[in-house]
């Protein structure tokens, strides 16, 4: 007989509420006729709120549950925030994109909610194999989500080639973690940190740990766009549906942090020497060949791409930092670059009204003159994400920057800050483009009330925490 | 007598893979697979793991062959088999590779000396053993994989039903 180990219900409640909200909802959205298909829309709005609100009550508190499987602190529980925070303004964002893109079918917010549910499992997995099966929850809804536009080849090209090297990425962290088991006998962060305080590991079992966590990173590193595995980021991005493109730009990216930070703190806590200079070179590498590669673009989809690439470098600085002040500004620019990145890819999917691509940097063209709103949170999206106050990009930059500073990387940091300045320039084109230049063709631009409020909230939120850092920063 | 089983089924499994591999027709080569994972979930029984051996049998041997026909069989696949090589430079390189992997097989096999075998509790990788794990230290992934499993129904099917509907 096998007796099954009380269970803390408080720890897993908000996966409980979006695996159980999102079943639920694949089965009613069975009698949501298609024309009242927003329904379906706020329905998972609900779900996400209700899972939300789940998260205030065990603020402050830590525990752990299902034999030491699963954990709740405050880090995952604003990482939650964040992911959930993210997945409301990518459907709010989509509800005018779907029809008329002629994809307006229910799962796909059920799909939304599944990789929420992945992404919470990377944020509070405390054992390697929930953090494998967080990502590959997450990972599988992706793949499906970036072809959802399925008979439009780009979104075809984009779903298969994400899922190959999706494939590729798997393999790499199963036979990491399979590694790290053989070395240290055990798969929970927590074990396998205290097997490696105690300094027993040495010989042929340190080369099977060292090749363990390095194949680790890189499965996790995919998923982040860390350069060299960047490749399929621009074509992948470029391809999907523009509010999923948003969503795995910021939710996804998170996510594969979140398990990244818990597998590098907790686990290698003591392996410090070893793996920071090693992904210091990586985060420096990523930063300058993301923000270079977005220099050339001239496909406004494409240069957000690379962007993100160049921003996956500078959050890595936070994790590198390890300490309490890194984590804290990874936390940070990880909500603020959520809100920026999706503000602006709200404005593109609202420049994409006949259904029809208008991601060219001359699209953009006199938007000042045609719609104000749309031009003013572009412009603060891109200022955001250049880093210049008073935005929250700024905020988080300065954030990251200091606390690489207080660990010592102080080439980092310089490489960091030149860079930026360097990025400058084509964000600040884009908004140059915005306010300076003359509409070359006439791109319609969509006048939904619900995806207006989206991006209207974001940038309201941009400022408002760039203006006001030092209380959230305060509550993280 | 162990020996014996073991050399019988090794042969299987190698002319099985071979066959697979040699053999022009589609479903041919599904057959051929089947007979190696046959001979290898033997493999796994002299290994002392009677789990793998049943999973071998079941998810492999049954669940995913059958797949295979199925898949083989409805886009007829094994009807018109593209005989040129596209990718010609493959070849050379995959025998370059397979010459490196035999080589190391040989020098762990001639060069190191033979270690004890690992010692390992009664009952390790027992289904016993495993159904305890699972219902205890991984109650939860194991509830997840449904999960998984589920997320990947919904994408296939709703994939699969755009395309029959802009068709």
């Amino acid at each position: 007989m096998i007796e099954i180990p009380p269970i803390d219900w408080s720890v897993v409640l908000q996966l409980c509420i979006i695996f159980g909200g999102a079943t639920a909802l694949l089965m009613a959205d069975l009698f949501i006729p298609e024309v009242r298909r927003r329904v379906t829309g706020y329905l998972a709005l609900a779900v996400l709120a209700a899972a939300a609100i789940a998260g205030v009550a065990p603020w402050g508190c830590r525990g752990h549950t299902f034999s030491g499987t699963i954990q709740i602190d405050s880090f995952s529980l604003v990482l939650n925030w964040i992911f959930m925070l993210g997945a409301a303004i990518t459907i709010v964002l989509s509800f005018d994109y779907l029809p008329r893109h002629g994809i307006n079918r229910g799962e796909y917010y059920v799909m939304i909610l599944f990789a929420v549910g992945g992404m919470m499992l990377l944020a509070q997995g405390a054992d390697l194999v929930v953090l494998f099966l967080g990502l590959e929850l997450l990972s599988i809804t992706l793949y499906a989500l970036a072809g959802f536009a399925y008979p439009r080849t780009t979104s075809e090209e984009a779903a298969m080639k994400y899922l190959l090297i999706g494939a590729f990425a798997t393999g790499f962290l199963v036979f990491g973690i399979a590694l790290v088991y053989g070395a240290t006998g055990a798969t929970n962060l927590a074990q396998i940190g205290a097997v490696l305080a105690e300094g027993r590991i040495d010989g042929e079992n340190r080369i099977y740990l060292m090749a363990g966590a390095a194949m680790t990173v890189i499965g996790l590193g995919y998923k982040i766009s860390l350069v060299p595995f960047h490749m399929w980021t621009p074509d992948v991005y470029e391809g999907s549906p523009t509010p999923i493109t948003a969503f795995m730009s910021v939710a996804g990216k998170a996510a594969a942090f979140a398990g990244m930070t818990r597998f590098l703190l907790t686990a290698l806590e003591t392996q410090r020497e070893i793996w920071v200079p090693i992904l210091a070179a990586l985060a420096a590498i990523t930063i300058v060949v993301g923000n270079l590669g977005a220099l050339t673009q001239q496909n406004v989809k494409r240069m957000l791409a690379y962007s993100s690439i160049g921003q996956a470098g500078y959050i890595l600085l936070g994790p590198l930092a390890a300490s309490e002040r890194g984590t804290e500004a990874m936390l940070y620019y990880l909500l603020a670059y959520t809100l920026t990145n999706l503000a602006a890819f709200g404005v593109l999917i609202a420049l994409e009204a006949r259904g029809e691509a208008a991601w060219n940097l001359s699209d953009l063209g006199g938007l000042w003159q045609r719609s104000p709103g749309l031009a003013i949170a572009m412009a603060i999206a891109m200022l955001s994400l250049a880093g210049v106050p008073p935005t929250a990009g700024f905020v988080a930059k300065f954030a990251v920057f200091t606390a690489a500073w207080q660990a010592g990387q102080a080439v980092l940091v310089f490489i960091g800050v030149i860079v930026s300045a360097i990025a400058a320039f084509y964000y600040l084109r884009v908004v140059a483009q915005i306010f300076m230049s003359e509409p070359t063709r006439e791109v319609e631009i969509s006048s939904d009330r619900v995806l207006a409020f989206g991006i209207g909230l974001s940038v309201i939120a941009i400022v408002l925490i760039g203006v006001l850092p030092a209380r959230l920063l305060n509550l993280i | 007598m162990e020996l014996i089983v073991f050399a019988v089924t090794a042969v299987i499994a190698i002319i099985g893979a071979v066959a697979m591999v040699a053999s022009k027709n589609a479903v041919h080569s599904a057959l051929f697979l089947l007979l190696n994972f046959g001979a290898i979930a033997v493999l796994y029984l002299l290994l002392r793991a009677p789990f793998l051996f049943a999973t071998q049998l079941i998810i492999y041997a049954g669940a995913i062959i059958v797949l295979f026909l199925f898949v083989v069989m409805l886009l007829g696949a094994e009807r018109h088999e593209d005989n040129r090589d596209r990718l010609a430079w493959q070849r050379p390189v995959a025998l370059v590779m397979a010459g490196l992997l035999l080589a190391e097989v040989a020098y762990v096999v001639v060069a190191l000396p033979a270690q004890a075998p690992v010692t390992t509790d009664e009952g390790f990788g027992a289904p016993e053993v495993i159904a305890e794990q699972l219902f205890t230290t991984f109650l939860l992934p194991f509830q997840v994989t449904a999960f998984i499993i589920l997320a990947a129904i919904v994408g296939v099917v709703v994939l699969h039903m755009q395309e029959k509907r802009q068709v």
